[in-house]
């Protein structure tokens, strides 16, 4: 075979983090390019995900800070030429973009090849009705439906594809007339309902609590096929895979039913001529074959790709799916391939487990006010845990505790009322899984249970055991007060935490502790080999199991120094923190220590099985840090690099007499604790925003009459929606308490002055000893008031006086002397006409870590390693010669019924950042990154609220004016802008008859849409109401149109605009912007 | 769910080191030998297959997956023989609430309706790991240790004729169509004969000592199927195998029939440390790029490549022989399961393969 060496290969990543699309493709792409840099070719990555492992100096030979899409990646394209390009490894968005470019002619007129998939199979695998042809010409079942515009015609497609049927109004929203019908009756109710509404009728077979099982595929060029991994939902077909709880393997198949669905997995990746890696989703019947005796299923999807699925399936068999994927794309066959894991077998295997990993998703919906809660066929989780065990129970209880990090097992529910309770077994949300225990709690049974959610009945008696274990020892613990030790084993077995039994028996968790430990009940240390055990391995990868009574390696001992992971990514906490720990663990290299990893997100990097000495895929709760830790007998814990979960464990770790590298536990408690923090800086005379804590009304309307509105509100007690609220007067202060949360002795709130037209600054730094020996200043663009994590921010500041910059860094190296600060730390600071006042302080690695490092070519967790041995050198401060801006990536489209307004509590799922000459021409980049931007549509709708926004808006409004937008207004905005002369199209208000705001934004006349509310909170104002204001955001993201919120985002974007065409931005890599 | 009065049971290995664990099987009163070679397999699924293959003859079985006894027992139909053929189970868990629409009964029922003991201990990777780097081992099952510790004997199932106990003991019939296919029963799984009664063949299967040169009905092709134990204890079938090839009658050889198609044509066979039991063995075949993935069960394999033989076969994990292939002849015979059950589907052409290479089916003829 005449096979072409490539010499430069474009990988292009998949952007900011969003819902559907997170890190995994930043473990995806990271080990592509390792994979690729073993055969000496040169790689180019296009990803402006700036918080990535992957866009890492040491990774790619050139990285492009860029938007993914057509316009940018031809450009880099045109300038880098390479001879190859990777589609398969940045998600949908690479794909899309991949496609594009395809037909542009991109690839031809570069001639450029295609590694892997081709993209005619990709194409076919995208196109729905396509790929329905392309199975049934193979045999491949799908679910049969057909449409019909009458009764008459409904009748002949159910007698065609038979009883029962899912029956749905087309061009309906939100499932309006839709239901199940399982005989001729039903059929004519609900298709004469649906059409009294729609023109037409959509009519499938309905695949009722049909399993849904995964495979994960692998084929090379040369035919050879393995389905890595089967995976089995927990909850029955219809609810998207990603919002589902995964096992792995499947639970409930035959073998029969295991190896048909694999073969027709086979059959399909045969047929797409796949090289690397597909996953197929079939929906298989649970209750009964097909009449002849097969196997009964259908096919749902195909992905051509990498997924989050296949990340998953990588690490729930260690098998190293990426790597894989990208040799078999180089041309590579699966036999030459060497397995990683093993190092004596090839990459020609499937995996045999001998343990479950159960993935549990992530929600984070009550942080989106007015989302739904109830998940459906369309993703809404943010972020994942795996957790494995020898048991269901061990890992499901596992996995739950990783999930929340609050919740101690499943049997943690506190559902009001059998109403509730109803409620959430009925409706699927991310409470179902409590909402089942607690009805086997209460007695119900598991047929009574399956009848109403689906829940395969093996699962549910999973359940069921943990809630016999759970009621065995609430009965004999009454009678006898005393834990046996067969009973703590079968506890431990059964997934039960130390906490949980504590709290079961009305004792701390070192108590349960110490008594299991008095037991010799200890877990073991198990290895994940790919192999069960079949073939000796020298494997790193680990687990803890209460199902063994032996250890798999030997502790590494005073070498060793441990880095706890962020776990989940959720809201606040996210691919940085992993791209953090990453460096760190790498870092201790450089001491001659060997690193413990211990995170439990299969997303991220750090989990992969050549970042670290030794990797625990385990919680990061006290108990398993500890049970590991006092395995391990390591030297030490770094618990600062992995966000807010790791520094938690401070008190406990430190109090069990564990080494925590840095700054001391008390120090840490210090900073934490708000009385303690605001008495540090009044000794040290730093200025803070005036707050106090209250345990009644009254009391804090004293305080507020002093102080004067708004206050930030943060009760330590929340009933629902937000933590934080900001209040403007007595009412919403009032209402925020009453309805949301509770106030009491033992919940006090907390109320503080609330600054307005702040500035929000950024400072950053590693310190040892208590003196500083870097650090960063970074700007907020957006003032104080909206959540740092969703705030733009720019680097080197651009609007700050030195004199402020100056009072910064004094102010930090008080803080950091005072609390002795060896290591990573971050300081939020309000400045309101040069006064900066302190608002927050982290002793740990912030979001703004991998920005800043990569901003400054420092590498800050490199540097807190060195300082916690005391080998940092202080760095000297070079002033930049560009300028980095980060943008929030917001994922409001997926949630339906939230407000995409920016407020104190974070909502954005992810970001970016790209380089720019200046400020403007970074600001663009960036903006482009998040958004699907139509630089040549030259329109705008303007809808800005009170008189203040409208006229601070003016200047902006001239801008576009002069390179020639057109702008359409709603009224009072156009009248405004008439009144000052400017030509504009006024549109009516969303809620007045057509044509209105909402038409021009669904038939996308607009290219992007400035809403700016009076105040904050108009929507809090009126609850229930749906306003104006929000009709516009919902209906612009729901479009996929950029939105635009904030007063000085929207004004610094259109200054920017004003400034550079599309065509001015340069194509530069990182590495020419830090030679620069 | 796992009831109180479970009785604390033994494995002990004949080097003295010894496993308790909970029974989920038979009784010891009911019980006439309980001890065997331990083994074990890494398959995931396929447990109702895999305890009722003759090939696990004498064997006591540890599954390496931890969950066991998840979707029940099929009916008898489905099943690999008419019986459990292991002489014991251990598992990590064993889950006593199967379901499963196939389901006829709980995998402890089925145990204990066979007499098959079988025990849960929990740490079956140490086991695992043991006999991975100790070879296989002979083992016993110990319920008392008063009564029982010296009773039992450490029995090795291989120097045993294996293939005779579980073999047929008088000709068969099956599947109806104009040409004839005979199997020679070492300890057939049932799906040889499903998958070839599928291809419309009728299928006779004959004892593993049948000199089936005298079988007095026209036939176009011998199997010889997989079975139990050390394939030098099958003397008779070698002898009866050579006097086919005389004839030069087609011959397609199944795991055991591999290792006896071998000694019938000059090769040899050794004892492997710890065999394949798994359904995920990587199998190239010789010359080409393919790589297909395999069940095995066997704990013997061939070393030497018989004169006129080529190898058809080899692992890719160990490069240990799996498969032979006549250089002219229409003899050909595999170390893996083409008829899978437990396992991958991937070498079902095997079939095809062996019926056109015997002038019985054409290309076009296949069934897939």
């Amino acid at each position: 075979m005449n096979k072409k060496k490539f010499k430069k290969i474009l990988v292009l990543g998949s952007g900011a983090l969003k819902i559907g699309e997170a890190g995994e493709f930043d473990y995806s792409g990271s080990q592509a390019i390792k994979a690729l840099k073993e055969e000496k070719i040169k790689v180019i990555l296009v990803n402006p995900n700036i918080a990535t492992f992957q866009t890492s100096k040491s990774l790619a030979d050139e990285v492009y800070f860029l938007p993914i899409n057509d316009y940018f990646v031809e450009k880099v394209i045109a300038k880098e030429k390479p001879d190859g390009i990777m589609l398969s490894f940045g998600g949908q968005t690479a794909l899309n973009c991949g496609l594009n470019l395809e037909a542009k002619g991109v690839f031809k007129k570069y001639n450029i090849k295609v590694l892997g998939t081709s993209t005619e199979s990709i194409k076919l695998t995208e196109d729905r009705q396509l790929f329905a042809d392309h199975l049934k010409s193979i045999d491949i079942p799908i679910p049969p439906s057909g449409s019909a515009v009458n009764l008459k015609g409904a009748q002949k497609i159910a007698k065609e594809i038979g009883f029962p049927l899912m029956i749905r109004a087309a061009f309906a929203l939100g499932g309006q007339k839709s239901g199940v019908a399982t005989n001729e009756k039903e059929l004519e109710e609900i298709v004469e309902g649906a059409l009294a509404i729609s023109p037409q009728v959509l009519i499938e077979k309905y695949l009722h609590f049909f399993k849904e099982i995964e495979y994960e595929v692998v084929r090379d060029e040369f035919n050879n096929i393995v389905t890595v991994c089967n995976m089995e939902n927990f909850d029955p077909l219809g609810i998207h895979t990603g919002d589902s709880i995964v096992i792995a393997p499947s639970q409930t198949l035959s073998n029969r039913e295991y190896y048909s669905l694999r073969e027709a997995s086979i059959k399909i990746v045969q047929s797409l001529k796949i090289v690397g890696e597909c996953n197929v989703q079939f929906a298989l019947n649970p209750s009964a074959s097909t009449v002849d005796g097969k196997v009964d299923y259908f096919v749902i999807e195909v992905n051509a790709r990498l997924s989050r699925s296949s990340a998953l399936a990588s690490k729930a068999t260690g098998y190293p799916l990426a790597y894989v994927a990208a040799k078999l794309a180089l041309g590579k066959s699966l036999i030459e391939i060497k397995n990683k894991i093993t190092k004596v077998t090839q990459s020609f295997f499937e995996p045999a487990l001998d343990y479950v990993a159960i993935k549990m998703p992530r929600w984070d919906l009550e942080k989106f006010k007015g989302a739904e809660e109830q998940i459906t066929s369309a993703m809404k989780s943010v972020g994942e845990v795996m957790a494995i065990g020898r048991s269901f129970e061990e890992a499901l209880q596992k996995a739950v505790r990783m999930q929340s990090g609050l919740i101690e097992g499943v049997t943690d529910n506190g559902f009001k009322d059998e109403k509730e309770l109803k409620k959430f077994l009925t409706i699927p949300t991310p409470k179902r899984l409590f909402a089942l225990t607690a009805g086997l709690m209460k007695g119900m049974t598991v047929k009574n249970l399956y009848n109403i959610t689906g829940v395969n009945p093996w699962f549910l008696s999973r359940l069921e055991n943990i809630v016999r274990v759970e009621k065995e020892l609430l009965k004999t613990h009454k009678q006898k007060k005393e834990i046996k030790k067969e009973e703590m084993l079968e506890l431990k077995q059964t997934g039960f935490s130390d906490k949980k039994i504590g709290i079961l028996c009305g004792k701390t968790e070192f108590q349960i502790r110490k008594l299991r430990k008095s037991f010799g009940i200890k877990p073991s240390i198990f290895a994940i080999d790919t192999l069960a055990g079949e073939v000796p391995s020298k494997t790193n990868y680990l687990y803890l199991t209460y199902h063994g009574n032996h250890n798999d390696v030997l502790p590494l001992g005073d070498k060793a120094i441990a880095v706890l992971g962020s776990g989940p990514y959720h809201i606040g906490s996210s691919v940085e923190f992993d791209w953090s720990c990453v460096y760190t663990a790498m870092a201790l290299k450089r001491h001659k220590k060997k690193s413990i990893i211990i995170n439990c997100n299969p997303e991220t990097v750090s989990t992969d099985y050549d970042m670290s000495d030794r990797l625990y895929f385990e919680n990061l709760s006290f108990e398993t840090v500890a049970d590991i830790f006092e395995f391990e007998c390591a030297y030490g814990l770094i618990i600062s690099v992995g966000g807010q979960r790791p520094n938690n464990l401070a008190k406990k770790l430190s109090t069990e007499g564990f080494h925590i590298l840095g700054t001391s536990a008390s120090d840490i408690d210090r900073a934490e604790d708000r009385n303690l923090f605001s008495a540090l800086l009044d000794k040290l005379n730093i200025t803070q925003p005036k707050w106090q804590s209250f345990t009644n009304m009254q009391k804090a309307l004293k305080f507020i009459e002093i102080e004067g509105f708004p206050v930030l509100v943060r009760p330590s007690y929340v009933l629902s929606g937000s933590a934080m609220s900001v209040c403007y007067n007595k009412n919403e202060l009032r209402n925020f308490v009453s309805k949301a949360v509770v106030l009491s002795g033992e919940y006090p709130i907390t109320i503080s002055q609330y600054i307005e037209n702040a500035k929000e600054l950024e400072f950053d730094a590693v310190a040892q000893g208590g003196q500083i020996m870097i650090y960063g200043i970074s700007e907020h663009v957006e003032n104080a008031g909206v959540h740092s994590g969703d705030a733009t921010i720019v680097y080197p500041t651009q609007r700050v006086y030195a004199s402020t910059e100056f009072q910064l860094r004094e102010i930090s190296q008080k803080i950091a002397k005072e609390l002795n600060i060896t290591g990573p730390f971050n300081i939020q600071f309000l400045v309101k006409d040069n006064r900066p006042s302190v608002i927050e302080v982290n002793l740990r690695a912030s979001r703004t870590f991998p920005l800043l490092s990569k901003a400054m070519d420092a590498n800050f967790p490199e540097i807190a390693v060195d300082a916690f041995f005391g080998k940092a050198l202080a760095h000297k401060f070079i002033y930049p010669k560009n300028v980095i801006v980060k943008s929030p990536q917001f994922s409001f489209a997926r949630l339906l019924g939230a407000d995409p307004v920016l407020r104190v509590e974070m909502s954005s799922t992810g970001e970016v950042a790209c380089f720019g000459k200046d400020y403007d021409e970074a600001l663009l980049k960036s903006i482009f990154s998040t958004n699907k931007f139509d630089v040549d549509k030259k329109t705008v709708l303007l809808s800005l609220g009170g008189s203040l926004n409208k006229a601070k808006f003016l200047e902006a409004v001239n801008t576009l004016i002069n390179i020639g937008y057109k702008i359409f207004a709603t009224d009072t905005t156009a009248e405004f802008l008439k009144s000052h002369n400017i030509d504009c199209m006024v549109v009516r208000k969303a809620f007045e008859q057509s044509p209105n705001a909402l038409d021009i934004i669904i038939s996308k006349k607009v290219a992007f849409v400035v809403n700016l509310s009076k105040n904050k909170l108009e929507s809090k104002i009126k609850l229930n109401s749906i306003t104006d204001g929000f009709r516009i955001r919902r209906a612009t993201v729901d479009n996929q149109i950029p939105l635009f919120t904030d007063l000085h985002l929207a004004r610094a974007f259109i200054k920017a605009l004003g400034h550079y065409k599309i065509s001015d931005l340069e194509i530069k890599s990182y590495k020419e912007y830090l030679q620069n | 769910m796992r009831s109180k009065n479970n009785k604390k049971v033994k494995l002990i290995l004949k080097d003295g080191s010894s496993y308790e664990g909970k029974s989920f099987g038979a009784n010891i009163s009911s019980l006439k030998s309980i001890s065997g070679e331990v083994v074990f397999a890494t398959g995931m699924v396929g447990y109702p297959e895999a305890l009722t293959d003759p090939s696990f003859r004498g064997q006591i079985l540890v599954l390496t997956y931890p969950l066991v006894g998840n979707y029940g027992v099929p009916r008898k139909e489905l099943w690999e023989s008419e019986k459990i053929q292991i002489s014991g189970l251990i598992v990590c868990n064993y889950i006593d609430t199967p379901f499963h629409h196939a389901s006829q009964m709980s995998l402890g029922a089925w145990l204990k309706e066979q007499n098959i003991p079988a025990l849960e201990i929990k740490d079956t990777r140490r086991l695992t790991q043991k006999l991975r780097t100790e070879g296989v081992m002979l083992g016993k099952i110990q319920f008392d240790q008063k009564k029982n510790n010296e009773k039992i004997s450490f029995v090795d199932p291989n120097l045993r004729n294996l293939p005779a106990e579980v073999s047929t003991k008088k000709i068969k019939e099956f599947g109806i169509g104009r040409e004839t296919i005979v199997v020679i029963d070492c300890g057939m799984k049932f799906n040889i004969l499903r998958r070839m009664v599928a291809r419309g063949f009728k299928i006779v299967v004959v004892p593993w000592d049948t000199d089936v040169t005298k079988l007095d009905f026209p036939f176009r092709g011998v199997v010889i199927s997989n079975g139990p134990g050390d394939p030098m204890k099958a003397k008779a079938t070698i002898k009866n195998v050579k006097k086919i090839i005389k004839q030069k009658i087609p011959i397609l050889g199944i795991c055991l029939g591999n290792q006896i198609l071998a000694l019938a044509s000059g090769g040899t066979t050794y004892k492997l440390k710890f065999g394949h039991r798994s359904q995920n063995q990587p199998c190239v075949q010789n010359d080409t790029k393919r790589c297909y993935l395999t069940t095995q069960n066997h704990g013997f394999s061939v070393k030497k490549i018989p004169t006129g033989f080529r190898e058809w076969f080899y692992n890719a994990n160990d490069n240990t022989n799996e498969g032979i292939i006549h250089k002219k002849l229409p003899f050909m015979s595999v170390q893996f399961h083409p008829e899978s059950s437990p396992g991958p589907l991937d070498t079902d052409w095997i079939f095809d393969f062996f019926l056109e290479k015997a002038g019985l089916i054409n290309k076009k003829d296949k069934i897939k």
